[in-house]
Formats: C-alpha cells, structure tokens, sequence
C-alpha cells in the first residue's frame, strides 16, 4: 500500500477544524459532536437527543467531504483488494462497539479528552489500543504488504 | 439558527476529515501500525482537535447554558463499567480491520464508491444489533 507522504501541518490544521466544529457544535447547540452518537440518533436507534440536530449535523458533513472529496479524491481500496467479509466485519464491529461504548474517536476522542472525562480517556486508550493490536495481528497473518 | 448551526458545525467538521486526510483508510491504517511505517498524522489531528474543543467546553461550562439552546446536554455518566471498556475494544478491533471509524464512514459516503457503501451498512446494522439487544432487553419498566 502506498501512502503519499503529507506535511505536517495538514492533519493539523484539519484537526484545529474538527476541534472547532466539535466546540462549536457543544457551545451553539449544548450537545456532544460524537458521529456515532448523532448517527444512532438520526436513525431512531437511540433513547436521547435530537434528532433534527443530529441529522442536520451529518448532512453538513456528507455535504462539505462530499465536496472537498471530489476536489481532493483519495483512492478507497477496491472490493477486489480487501476481503468483503473483513470489511462487513469491521462495519459490524465498530457500529456495535461504538454503541456500547458509548462514543467513537470524536465522541470519546474528541469531546470527551477535551472534557477531561474519565470514561473517554479510558475508551480512547482502549480502541487506540485494539486497533493497534488489529493492525499488528493482521500484518502478521497477511506479512508486509497488508 | 440552531439547526443552521448543526448545520455549519458538521460541515466543519467534514471539511477537517478531509484536509486532515483521516477520511482516507490508509492514513488511519498507518497511525494504527506502529510496528510497521508509523504515520503520526492522527495524534495531530487530535492535539489540534483538542484544543479549540477544550477552550469551548470551558467557556460554554462557566456561562453555564449553550448559546442557541436551554440547557447543556453533557453525559451525566461517570463509572468506568463493563459496558464501556467492552464496546471501545470491539470498536477498536474493528477500526483497525478497515481504518474506517464513523465519521469518516459517514463522509466517504459521498464517494458513492462500494468500500463506503458497504462498511457503512455494516456499522448501521451493528448499530441496530445493539439498539435491538440492550434497548428491548431494558425497556420495561425502565423510565
């Protein structure tokens, strides 16, 4: 897989517009921008929040990576490159787990360090650490190349 | 004004996905491989996430209400249980399988292309496989 190299102030600057859309999101509205959260809400698949709000936030999201992705392509692997069943998979897994554990990378990541939450420091050291472990078990298994 | 707030603050919050490259697999992938041809790009994205998010949960937490709506909706829970530790580390397997966590699943739906069509489903009905498990199982009698 080859990755082009990025400078260092991208993923910086794009993660000073993630912070600020999470803040102002929680200052403007008194919600937690965490996707999974917002997704489960839009869908009905939740008890609290709402879901106006919540469908809303995600529509401005497909809209603006919608269009900065048709400026700015990135190559998704194909379906003949990665397994479909480990890609069914992964889907099953991290909607479930996001479920259960309360949050993803921007609910726990996110807004949850920046809250300084107990919870979320431990969530976010736990599926830092999973997925970290994944991707060694999976090099192993698939060698270099994966 | 509230819902254009939601609004602006998830596009955003998609335009950061994609200048910080984190909605491209690959770069998850290789913050994830640490073993291997580590990528720091995502430590940054989060260092440079969480410092305007902290500075607004503070300001928002000393005036004490949001600015468009009554009241502060922040999760009341604080105990560190089975349920949390369980689903992050399901979560994390599964981020680490594809490099796709649901933010970006939700943005590279725009693509159209068959990764995100698919992943996506998968996440939606994991989704609902919880919903069906803990919200039926809890339902009565609960308030």
């Amino acid at each position: 897989m080859t990755l082009p190299s990025l400078a260092w102030y991208w993923p910086l600057i794009g993660g000073l517009m993630i912070g600020t859309a999470a803040g102002g999101f929680l200052a403007l509205t008194g919600r937690i921008a965490g996707v999974s959260g917002l997704l489960a809400n839009t869908l009905g698949l939740s008890r609290g929040g709402d879901r106006a709000l919540s469908a809303l936030f995600l529509a401005g999201l497909l809209v603006s990576s919608g269009v900065a992705l048709a400026v700015k392509p990135i190559s998704l692997p194909s379906p003949a490159g990665s397994p479909p069943v480990l890609l069914i998979l992964a889907g099953l897994l991290v909607g479930f787990g996001t479920r259960l554990g309360s949050g993803c990378t921007s609910g726990h990541g996110v807004c949850g360090l920046a809250r300084l939450s107990p919870r979320s420091l431990v969530a976010t050291g736990m599926f830092m650490l999973m997925g970290m472990a994944t991707v060694a078990v999976a090099r192993m298994i698939m060698g270099d190349g994966a | 004004m509230i819902r254009l707030a939601a609004f602006l603050s998830g596009a955003l919050f998609g335009l950061g996905l994609v200048v910080s490259d984190m909605a491209n697999p690959a770069r998850v992938l290789a913050f994830l491989d640490v073993a291997g041809n580590w990528d720091p790009s995502l430590a940054l994205v989060m260092a440079g996430a969480l410092i305007p998010s902290a500075i607004a949960y503070r300001w928002v937490r000393a005036r004490n209400a949001p600015v468009l709506a009554a009241a502060l909706h922040i999760p009341r829970q604080r105990q560190i249980d089975r349920h949390l530790v369980i689903g992050a580390a399901v979560f994390g397997i599964g981020w680490g399988l594809a490099g796709v966590c649901p933010g970006p699943a939700v943005a590279l739906l725009a693509t159209g292309q068959t990764f995100a069509l698919v992943f996506a489903a998968a996440m939606v009905v994991g989704m609902l496989l919880h919903w069906l498990i803990y919200h039926f199982r809890t339902t009565e009698g609960s308030p």
